[in-house]
């Protein structure tokens, strides 16, 4: 998922009897499968949970065009670069239309992309590994873009209307993405054995991380509880993992590929895969800013604000001066 | 810090017969450079034929709270509709 572990503030998750009028009707709305807009009554922790969701999901996209985009003047082909550009700038759209939804929340945009530079918002753990070879960058739409989905599917019904809308089209876009990493891999698996080896190695680093984008589990969360009974989050991180173990699995195999799992095994039982535990300390590690990354893809983020600070400023500056002029000629 | 640019609305036709559609917003610093970013952002997969943007600040919306007030009045007029009318068989498509 592109958000891991949203707090939502809230000590316990209340009861409709618990409740004012306004916060019952709320509710009852949301229970009723209503979406909530921008400016309608809301409680607090509900426009809170949204942002912080929200922007975090936006800092993802914005901030996952760097591994890809190292890429972009490597690609084998001039149609693989072609293709890998037209996948970045969809991750800048989908950044965009992630911002808009949460600036209608009542935050500005600089307050958001002043969260994500001083490390104050995250962005997903899976950002913060480096892209070593033109094999992760299959690997990346094939995993991470799959595992994106996984999470954004159900955020198409979330209760909030521009959320739900912007992840709507987000969700149009993103197959494009999953289905150009797996070509990638697919084209490699029948190349040199070098070229097949390269793509399992990147399996081989790509597979927990990708795991972790679910997040911990959440069972007994009461964030996660809060959020469901807010219809912004449908599924519980276990389920989502296990659906995109299940749904990978025979991915890999096609490819000829080993899932580097050696607890991963077909359960008859529950129809789906038992598999092993992903290394949580890791996760804390790179949430808490010690990736292997982390540095280098923030330091990235900054100077591109930083720098075009002349830039921005210079277009506004011309934008007043044009409205001046065309106010004084009109008198 | 320099200031943001400001915020816009984007509506887009999807296709030649069809009213512009609200899709969205961004921000720009004038009204030419919001064209160009709506068509980035908005149309990288042939999603219209015309763009509209208008700032955000000029938009004028009904408050929620109006929502009983301004509609309300017309949940008791289902005269309007045709099929308040019974028309018999006899006399055909009308």
């Amino acid at each position: 998922m592109y958000a891991q572990m949203v707090k939502s503030d809230v000590p316990r998750v209340k009861g409709l009897d618990e409740m004012g009028p306004e916060e019952r009707a709320f509710q009852e709305r949301i229970d009723a499968g209503q979406k909530i807009e921008p400016k309608e009554w809301m409680p607090e922790g509900y426009r809170k949970t949204l942002i912080r969701q929200i922007s975090q999901h936006a800092n993802s996209e914005i901030v996952g065009q760097l591994p890809e985009g190292n890429w972009i003047t490597r690609a084998p082909t001039l149609e693989r670069k072609a293709i890998l550009l037209a996948k970045v700038q969809d991750e800048a759209g989908h950044g965009l239309y992630l911002y808009c939804a949460a600036e209608t929340l009542g935050v500005s945009r600089d307050e958001l992309y002043e969260q994500l530079h001083s490390g104050k918002a995250k962005y997903s753990s899976i950002f913060n590994y480096p892209t070593l070879t033109w094999a992760d960058i299959g690997a990346i739409g094939w995993l991470v873009d799959g595992a994106a989905i996984m999470n954004q599917v159900p955020l198409q019904r979330c209760s909030y209307g521009p959320y739900s809308r912007a992840m709507i089209r987000i969700c149009k876009e993103e197959s494009f993405h999953q289905r150009q990493g797996y070509d990638i891999l697919m084209k490699m698996v029948k190349g040199t054995p070098a070229q097949k080896a390269m793509v399992q190695d990147a399996l081989n680093r790509w597979w927990w991380p990708s795991l972790m984008m679910f997040g911990p589990s959440d069972e007994a969360s009461v964030h996660s509880a809060q959020s469901m009974a807010w219809k912004i989050k449908q599924n519980s991180n276990d389920e989502l993992r296990q659906k995109f173990v299940d749904q990978t699995v025979p991915q890999a195999e096609y490819l000829g590929l080993t899932i580097p799992d050696p607890e991963l095994k077909w359960n008859e039982n529950k129809g789906g895969y038992d598999f092993g535990e992903p290394d949580w300390n890791e996760f804390f590690e790179v949430i808490a800013g010690n990736g292997p990354c982390n540095a280098e893809r923030l330091g990235a983020r900054r100077k591109a604000w930083e720098d075009g600070v002349w830039f921005r400023d210079g277009l506004t500056a011309h934008a007043e001066k044009v409205s001046a002029r065309s106010a004084a000629a009109a008198e | 810090m320099s200031s943001e640019w400001p915020l816009w609305e984007v509506f887009i036709r999807g296709q030649h017969g069809l009213n512009h559609r609200h899709v969205g917003s961004l921000h720009a610093a004038d009204a030419e450079m919001a064209i160009h970013n709506a068509r980035d952002v908005y149309t990288r997969r042939n999603e219209g034929v015309s763009i509209w943007v208008v700032r955000s600040a000029d938009i004028t919306a009904s408050s929620p709270s109006e929502k009983g007030p301004l509609f309300e009045p017309s949940n008791s007029k289902v005269y309007r509709h045709p099929t308040f009318f019974d028309i018999p068989d006899e006399v055909g498509h009308m």
